[in-house]
Formats: structure tokens, sequence, C-alpha cells
């Protein structure tokens, strides 16, 4: 059987832009990796800075998500085709995980 | 597609992780493992906040007299830095570049086993420095239970990675080994997911009280 994924019956063409397009896809990696550190830095330089705690809290929180938004939809590509089953497995993974963090948070106080 | 069939970087398929029907199943039924592998560490998360700072008698150190901003923001790094290393191994992988791909991932291993000295090395000095034990506290065992969870998996995954890399070395990339390395990137990428959590929620949020 012959393995060429043509689109244009040619070959030559289309391997080119595989390897052009896949170089273009580690570029926005690197820049997403960029954008993570980034937000890494300032959770810690929030913290070292000693801002009040109801001011951080959030602040963290939400670099966290978004930080951990870029690694599901970037670094695991869970928003490209053919992720329809890994991103419903996953929201009602972190649905079940959010009702947990929130009934432990609520019920137990003492 | 024979999965054991020779392949050149113009012949590969654009999807090689996913080529085969044994490569689609892998791919599904390993999702489907990370979506419950989120509420597991939920659990533990929740198990974390409800008891933090819960010990029995004063003398017992706190989550702030604990930890120390520069050796958490060493591990941070090189745990995200590992993320991105085992990205440039599957850019390899679709592009059939297999000494790359290897190279990228026994970079990856490196980092992950500096995180994991780091770990080790900040367990010890707890024990040591604060008498800080999995039975000194509920504090202790929710503290443990979770950070000890995730470096059993940051184990888990650098014997995957040796694994795969030691068994595949002379075999070279073909669409029999290809869902396997994709699959332990997965794993390694969700690692690095839990842990941005574990650095904001009990390392920050300890040190801010």
């Amino acid at each position: 059987m012959v393995n060429n994924q043509s689109n244009t019956n040619n070959p030559r063409l289309d391997y080119e832009y595989r390897r052009r397009k896949n170089a273009e896809g580690m570029r926005i990696q690197v820049a997403t990796f960029t954008l993570m550190i980034f937000f890494t830095v300032i959770s810690f330089a929030a913290v070292a800075a000693g801002f009040s705690k109801w001011f951080v809290i959030p602040v963290i929180l939400l670099l966290a998500v978004i930080q951990v938004g870029f690694q599901l939809y970037y670094f695991m590509h869970m928003g490209e085709k053919g992720h329809e089953a890994p991103s419903m497995f996953m929201w009602s993974g972190i649905g079940v995980a959010f009702l947990t963090i929130l009934a432990f948070v609520t019920i137990i106080w003492w | 597609m024979n999965a054991d069939e020779k392949y050149t970087p113009q012949t590969w398929p654009e999807g090689p992780e996913r080529a085969t029907l044994e490569g689609k199943n892998k791919f599904l039924g390993f999702w489907f493992f990370l979506g419950g592998e989120t509420v597991l560490f939920a659990s533990l998360f929740a198990t974390y906040i409800a008891l933090k700072d819960k010990v029995p008698s004063p003398d017992h150190a706190l989550a702030k007299d604990l930890f120390e901003l520069p050796l958490v923001f060493v591990m941070t790094m090189l745990l995200l830095t590992s993320s991105l290393t085992s990205v440039y191994a599957m850019y390899h992988l679709k592009n059939y570049d297999f000494k790359k791909m290897q190279l990228w991932l026994v970079i990856t291993v490196l980092l992950g086993l500096g995180f994991l000295g780091c770990e080790i090395y900040e367990f010890v000095h707890y024990y040591h420095a604060f008498d800080h034990t999995f039975t000194s506290s509920a504090f202790g065992s929710a503290f443990y239970t979770l950070t000890g969870f995730h470096g059993a998996h940051v184990i888990f995954g650098l014997a995957w990675f040796i694994a795969l890399i030691v068994r595949n070395a002379g075999r070279g990339l073909n669409l029999y080994n290809a869902p396997k390395f994709y699959v332990a990137s997965l794993y390694w990428h969700f690692i690095d997911v839990v842990w941005v959590f574990i650095f904001t929620v009990v390392y920050l949020m300890g040190m801010v009280g």
C-alpha cells in the first residue's frame, strides 16, 4: 500500500507542506511555553512581594487555570480535530474534580 | 497499514500516533484514564485543602514555616521545561526523525530526574529540620499523600520513558511504537498539569497563609 497522504497528488509538495506546518506548530508551542514561564514568574513574584492574600490568591489561581489550559490545549492538542472524546473525558473529570473540591472546602470547616 | 512497515520521512503518515487501530484505541483509552486521574488528584487536593495546617499542638510546623520559594521555583522550572522538551520530541516524531526524538526524550528524562532529586531533598529536609512526617499530623498526612502521589507519577513517567527509549533504541520509528511514545508524552504533560496546581495551591497559597 502506498502511504502518501496526498492532497495535491504531488508527494514532494505535500511533504514540504507538512514539514512547514509542523515547524509552524512548533513555533506556536515555544510561544506558549514562554507565556507559561511568564505566568509562573508573575505568580512567584506576587507571593514574594507580600501583597494581601485576598489579592494574591485569586490572581495565582487564575494564572494556574490559564496555564493548565495552555498545557491541555496546546501541548496536549486537546482542541484539535479528533479530540472530541478526549475533551469529553477531561471536562467530565474536571466537573467531578470541581464538585469534590467545592464539597470539601464548604462542608469541612472545623 | 502494517505496523512493522518501514517508512521514510516522505511516506510517514500525518498522524502516526493514530494511524493504526491499535494506536486509535490507545489514544482513546489513555485520555479516558487521564479523565479518571483528574478526579483522583481532585480528591487528594480537596483533602489537603481541608486538612491544611491541622496539627495537634502548636509546636508542629505549619505550611508557612515549611515552604521556601526558591526550591519550589527551581522544581517548577525543571518540570515546565521538561514538558516543552517532550513537545520537541513529539515534533520530531511527526517528522520521522528518530535520533532527534530520542535525544529530546533523554533531555526530558534528565530534567525529570532533576525535579525528583529536588523533591527527595525537600522531604528529607522537612523531616530533619521540622520533624514533619507522614504520621506527625493530619496536615503531614495530607501533604505527603498529595505531593508524594505526584512524585510517584514522576517516577513512573521516568521509568516509562526510559523503558521506551531503551527498548526501541535499535528498532527505529514505526507505527507500532509511535502511539507508545505519544501516549507517554501525554502522561508527562498531565504530570505537569498536576504540578501547576500543586505549586499554586500547596506552596504559593501555603506561603500567603
